[in-house]
């Protein structure tokens, strides 16, 4: 299968800064692919060099195997990008917004389409309301139906949900989902870790420029993550104490690499006569992942592994 | 849902005109109220005062082409100026920069719709002044006035374009308009025939491209102009192809826009 979008060895500054140091990866057609990262990480600035909005120093970048700078014309057809600032037109209504959306890519007669967008995100009833009277939430709904008039394979969601309430973004997820299903490929970046976790498919973390993760959402989870036990007992075994994540009022949170360590944690409890009270094994989830890998100071050779 | 070629680009003057037309009453009327102040005031004030191609014209019919023009000239700037420093200020820019239009196509619907917007003013202040000087409904050539009209804001619709793609705050694009295009119309000949004017001026005068555009719209309507028309054609003609290339450059580069 063609991949949706190919990026290899971008590089691009702002002055001194490396906003992207070397990045390569491919998000294969079909997939819902996540791009995570703290503020600053180069997410926006990889976006940017694929939709054409900047320009890369050096490297490549290609969306369905065309060049993003020397075959602009397929590669702009071929994606929608939601922006994450919540940028609108005031002259226009919602309607007009998306007919003019539509012009741009040279489509007329978009009405059927225009109204299903309109249905999908819950716009019908603002659908002749001046872009100026939305509120974020509506107007965040409008950026989502610009980025899809044109029906690209391809569609990047830059922070799509941040600033909108719960409501919207569970019919957003669900439209977006629906896309996914229906064959698009979809490449989203958020804050929203639990969101990432809940949709994506493949997670490429991006810190300083650099990419320092990048794997199946379950790879991510058990190659970093591991699992917690959640023990309420008089103490813990002495050769188990440097395994305590954190402990309140005689509740331990011991950190396990894989399921069998469990085993040696219950004969440590055993062997010392400690009568276990409660004992709960939780999973790790993404968020845990994520700060494990940012707050690591450089790439350790464990990432370097999970970098492929 | 196929795409139909150059409906893009159209889409964009479309939008370009559907702006200025939404706000007609700042866009179109304010400045076509404006030239009739102008000429309200100059004409009463100087009329009897001033004499202009020694004495073969009125001096009120004399100013209402140079008034058209400048209309034509000053809003087909501000169009362009102003729409696209107002979308890279809302950030509303994006939307024209993530479909596959080229740089030509951008040039072309930018350019075109100021274009519109100034010929639409000026044929306003043209209606509106006619009632002080009716003689000028029959124009003897009417094609040189034309071809002085597109150019002329054709011209100033890029310079527009380029002076939005450079500022980074509208005080940048107010001081292009009020420290260059204002100067540059006002001293230009529009209030005056530049044979009034001591030698040194008038040799300056020579220098501004405006007095060109001015002069042969003015042939237009009465077959006399202070320098041949087919000369200020050739000099507009001219400054319009290469103002142009600069303008599709800074396009395909990218510089300010894409960066």
């Amino acid at each position: 299968m063609a991949l949706a979008v190919e990026v290899a060895n971008v590089v691009r500054c702002f002055g001194s800064v490396r906003a992207l140091d070397g990045v390569s990866l491919d998000v294969e057609a079909g997939e819902f692919f996540g791009l995570l990262g703290p503020n600053g990480a180069g997410k926006t600035t990889l976006i940017s060099i694929i939709a054409g909005l900047t320009r890369a120093d050096s490297g490549t970048a290609r969306v369905l195997g065309n060049d993003v700078v020397a075959d602009y014309r397929k590669t702009r057809r071929a994606l929608g990008v939601v922006p994450q600032e919540l940028v609108f037109d005031p002259f226009f209504t919602v309607r007009e917004t998306l007919t003019i959306q539509s012009g741009y890519f040279g489509i007329r007669d978009n009405g059927p389409w225009i109204d299903e967008i309109l249905h999908h995100l819950d716009l019908v009833s603002k659908a002749n309301a001046n872009m100026r009277s939305l509120s974020g939430g509506m107007k965040r709904r409008v950026l989502v139906g610009q980025a899809l008039v044109h029906k690209p394979p391809v569609i990047v969601l830059d922070e799509p949900t941040a600033g909108v309430d719960v409501e919207l973004r569970q019919s957003l997820w669900k439209f977006i989902r629906k896309l996914n299903r229906d064959g698009h490929t979809i490449i989203l970046t958020t804050h929203y870790l639990e969101e990432a976790e809940a949709l994506c498919g493949r997670i490429a973390m991006l810190k300083a420029g650099k990419v320092v993760a990048l794997d199946t959402k379950q790879n991510l989870l058990s190659r970093f993550a591991g699992l917690t036990v959640r023990l309420v007992a008089e103490r813990v075994p002495a050769a188990w104490q440097p395994r305590v994540l954190r402990q309140d009022a005689g509740i331990f949170f011991i950190g396990l690499d894989r399921y069998g360590d469990l085993e040696a944690l219950l004969a440590a409890l055993r062997s010392e006569g400690i009568a276990i009270d409660e004992l709960a094994l939780q999973e790790a989830d993404l968020e845990d992942v994520f700060l494990k890998i940012m707050s690591a100071s450089g790439p350790s050779a464990r990432m370097q592994e999970a970098v492929r | 849902m196929k795409p139909i070629a150059g409906a893009g680009w159209l889409t964009l003057l479309y939008k370009e005109m559907l702006r200025f037309w939404k706000v007609s009453f700042q866009t179109i009327l304010a400045p076509v109220l404006t030239a009739l102040l102008y000429l309200l005031i100059f004409s009463h004030v100087l009329e009897t005062h001033v004499s202009v191609f020694g004495g073969k014209v009125s001096y009120t019919a004399f100013l209402v082409p140079g008034l058209v023009m400048m209309s034509v000239l000053q809003n087909a700037f501000a169009n362009t100026s102003s729409s696209l420093m107002q979308s890279k200020m809302n950030g509303n820019l994006i939307f024209i920069l993530l479909p596959p239009l080229s740089p030509l196509e951008l040039f072309a619907a930018y350019v075109l719709g100021a274009m519109v917007r100034g010929l639409v003013v000026g044929v306003g202040v043209f209606v509106v002044t006619l009632f002080f000087a009716p003689s000028l409904l029959v124009l003897p050539h009417p094609v040189w006035a034309l071809a002085f009209a597109l150019l002329g804001s054709a011209i100033l619709g890029t310079l527009g374009l380029v002076a939005a793609i450079w500022a980074e705050k509208f005080d940048q694009i107010s001081a292009f308009q009020n420290f260059v295009v204002v100067p540059l119309t006002f001293l230009s000949g529009v209030f005056y025939s530049i044979h009034s004017l001591p030698p040194f001026w008038q040799a300056l005068s020579r220098f501004n491209p405006f007095f060109y555009m001015i002069d042969g719209f003015r042939f237009g309507f009465f077959g006399l102009s202070d320098v041949s028309p087919s000369t200020s054609l050739a000099i507009v003609a001219g400054c319009a192809l290469l103002l142009s290339l600069l303008t599709l450059a800074l396009l395909r580069s990218g510089w300010k826009l894409r960066n």
